[in-house]
This record gives C-alpha cells, structure tokens and sequence, in this order.
C-alpha cells in the first residue's frame, strides 16, 4: 500500500504543478457545452431534454482528451519504466496512477456539470442524479481509458486511436447514466441505474488493473 | 496437450495441414449455399405478412449470427495467441477481425434494406441495430489496433488485448443498449420448444447458417495460409514450396 499512496501523491504532485495543462479538458467540457445552444437552438424546452446528453457525451469527450497526460509523459522520460520495475505488485501501481487521474478530471468535472447544466435549462430538483452519476461513472471512465492508452502508448499517433479503440466502451456508462439522469427529472425510481453503475464501476476497477498491466507489456515488448 | 497446440500452431505445419481443411471447406460451403439459397429463394413459401421481402432473412440472420461467432473466435484465438505465443493464433485475430467486421456490415446492410419495406425507414435506434452498429465499432478498432505497429506480432497481442477486453464487454453493451430501447422483432429461432417458424422456412435458414460458418472456415484458413507466407517469407520452407510451386 506504501506503493499505493506514493506514486498516487507524486502523480498528483505532478498534476498540480502542470495546472495549466490540466485545465485545457476542463475549458473544452465548458466551451463543448456552450456551443450546443449556439448550434441548436436557445430553445429553453428542448436544451432542458438535451441537457443529460450533452453533459454526458461533453463529459466523455473530455475525460477522453486527458486521457494522454496519465502515462504519456511518464513513457517518454522514461519513468514508466523504472516504476514498471519496482518490486511489489504493479496492480498497485496502475490503481495509484488511475486515482490520481480521476482525481485530477473526474472530481473538476463534477464541480463543472452542474454549473454547466445550468446553462442548458436543467431542472435543479434533478441536480442530485447528475452529481451521482457522475460520482460513480467518472471512475469507470478513467479506468476504461486507461487501457486505450496503454495499449497505444508506443505508436505516435496513439492518442486519437486510443479514442476510437474506447469509445464504444464508453456506451454502457453513457446510456445507465442518462437513464438515471431522465429518470430523476421524470421522478422515477433511480436506484436500479445507480445499483447497475456501481456494479459496472466495481468490475472495471477489479479486472482492468490486470488488462492495463497486460497492455503495458506489450507497449514495452 | 502444449505439444499439440505448438505443433499445429507451427506455421509451417499450420501451412501443410490447412491446405485439405480449405479445399474441403469450400466444397462443403458451395454445395451448402447452393442448397440453402435455392431453398430460401425459391422453394420456401411466401410469408403471409412480410410476403417475398422477407427472403433476406437467409442473408440477414445467418450474417448477424456470424458477426459474434467471429468476435468470439477473434478473442479466443486472442487467449492462445497471449498465452502459447502461437504466430498461427496471431495472424488469426486480425483476419476473423476484417472478416468479423464484413460479416457485422453485411448484417447491418441488410437489415437496412429490410427495414425500409417493413418498418418504413432504413434506420430506427432499436436495442438490436444499435448493438450490431456498437460491434462493429468494436471490429473497428481491433483492426485499426492490429495495423497500426510496426512489428506486427505486437500489433496482434494489443489486437488481443482489446478483443479479451470487448469479449468482457459485449454482454454488459447488449444489455445497456436492450434496457435502453427495443423494437426489433423477438428472436424467432431461438426457441427451443417450438421454434415461431415453419420448418420449410427454418431448414434453409439452418442451412444458410452452417453454409456461413463453413464459409468464414474456408476463408480464414485462405487468408491465414497467405499471411503466413507473406510473415514467414525468408524462412527456407517457404522458399523450398515457393520453388516447387512455381
């Protein structure tokens, strides 16, 4: 667990010290967002229905962008590879470098999307499911990303096949999510959606760790 | 069993013993399509709510089965190719994932042009068309995966990587898309009681499927035989069937 909380707080260490970098998903998730309005039309009804799906999908894409800074830099000084090196197990290892990625997007994200709903109408008595959704979907997408990256990480254009290669694994916790979402704003049940989230969340973070692992291997051959 | 898979798995075995298994494979897959098609096309009786259009199905169904048995096949192989390092299983994955994506294409196709008649539009965003559509993105990408190296026997083990990982996944997608939406007829053979089709309107469809899955046999071990040569290019035996051949 040592391993665990170091490499979790040089990473982000490292994440606060490139603020600025961090930030460009970020300012992409709010400039997406605003331009649907823009494309669409202002109209208060149908940016109100929109608004889950376009928070969603702006929040996938963003999260995809950032998607290069958790292991890029490290494979190019090669650091990657002296962590890959250290004893104890590198399940540790990749789990502390994906926290620390969540941590550094997901948690900004779910300060932003509420703000950003405002802009599109979003009924307020229904904030409380996007927040949820959110909080347990933005783990899964840090995990799933993880392993489009390690797999690409040693080809030059990496990043945009990365993007192709996750995105449809990115579905499942799109449509339970708006599911929620439509549902909440309908006052429906939601438990069932978040019951079915947390349970996707909790696979991915139990068996992605060895496909990242596996991935890595191959980058380095 | 380890001796087994290396030596079958050996490409220049894989060459020698493929080459009967194809002509066979083709034989079987002509004689089955002829069979099938003039069965569905001509002899079955016309649906009496669907009438002729409904003949695609033979086309249809058969290709939309095909499109994950060929995913499965890509991910086992994908298994071998992680564990037993088999250069046989590593060609493998990236041609059951060009003829994976053919087969999902065909199906989707098809279904577009069935769609319009019955359903009055090419496209509806049912559980059924958007999962096929999701596996194809899925074929997608383990191809663009598998080319995008240099060394190809990387490409092949990230191919495989993604394709174990999709296997995990494609359950959990068609249940997502499912719950989300769905207009698509019910599955109408996989009953095993009493299937809701006449058996003169089942049987070519069997056949139609056994003639596709022979096929996709046929063609895999074409494509791989040929591969394997391209791979094992400067390897003697090569040279040596390459001189006796020509």
């Amino acid at each position: 667990m040592q391993l665990f909380y170091s490499i979790l707080y040089r990473d982000l260490m490292l994440a606060i010290r490139r603020r600025r970098e961090l930030a460009n998903p970020l300012v992409f998730f709010v400039i997406v967002v605003s331009l649907f309005p823009l494309g669409v039309s202002p109209d208060q009804d149908l940016l109100s229905k929109m608004a889950p799906g376009v928070i969603w999908v702006t929040a996938l894409l963003a999260t995809l962008m950032s998607m290069d800074a958790m292991f890029r830099s490290d494979y190019d000084d090669g650091s990657l590879e002296q962590l890959l090196l250290l004893p104890g197990p590198k399940i540790l290892l990749i789990g502390a470098k994906i926290t620390a990625h969540w941590l550094s997007i997901g948690l900004p994200l779910i300060v932003l999307a509420p703000i950003m709903s405002l802009l599109l109408y979003f009924p307020t008595h229904a904030m409380g499911s996007l927040i949820i959704t959110l909080l347990i979907s933005t783990p899964i997408l840090s995990l799933l990303g993880s392993v489009g990256i390690a797999l690409t990480l040693s080809l030059r254009s990496g990043g945009i096949l990365s993007s192709l290669l996750i995105l449809p694994f990115y579905i499942p916790v799109l449509i339970f999510s708006t599911m929620a979402i439509n549902a909440s704003v309908n006052s429906l049940p939601v438990s069932g959606y978040y019951a079915l989230l947390g349970a996707f969340l909790i696979v991915s973070a139990l068996l992605i760790p060895f496909a990242v692992v596996a991935a890595l291997k191959v980058s380095y051959n | 069993m380890m001796q087994f898979i290396h030596k079958y798995g050996s490409p220049k075995y894989f060459y020698q013993w493929s080459k009967g298994w194809q002509r066979w494979l083709t034989v079987i897959t002509l004689l089955l399509l002829g069979y099938g098609l003039y069965q569905g096309l001509f002899v079955a009786p016309t649906d009496y709510q669907q009438g002729e259009s409904y003949r695609i199905i033979f086309i249809h169904v058969p290709a939309a089965w095909m499109s994950m048995f060929v995913y499965m096949s890509m991910a086992v192989s994908g298994i071998v190719a992680l564990v037993w390092r088999i250069k046989v299983a590593e060609i493998v994955i990236g041609e059951c994932a060009v003829i994976g994506a053919s087969f999902t294409a065909l199906a989707l196709i098809t279904g577009m042009l069935w769609g319009k008649p019955m359903w009055g539009t090419y496209w509806v965003w049912d559980a059924r068309l958007t999962s096929e559509l999701v596996l194809l993105f899925l074929y997608f990408g383990v191809i663009a995966l598998h080319s995008a190296f240099e060394n190809p026997r990387t490409g092949a083990r990230a191919a495989a990587i993604l394709a174990i990982v999709g296997i995990i996944n494609i359950p959990i997608i068609k249940y997502s898309v499912e719950w989300w939406s769905t207009l698509h007829q019910p599955a109408t053979v996989a009953k095993f009681d009493k299937p809701s089709m006449h058996m003169s309107m089942l049987i070519p469809l069997l056949v139609m499927a056994f003639a596709f899955k022979t096929y996709f046999l046929a063609l895999l071990f074409s494509r791989t035989r040929s591969e394997v040569l391209a791979r094992e290019k400067n390897t003697s035996w090569v040279k040596e069937i390459m001189e006796q051949e020509s």
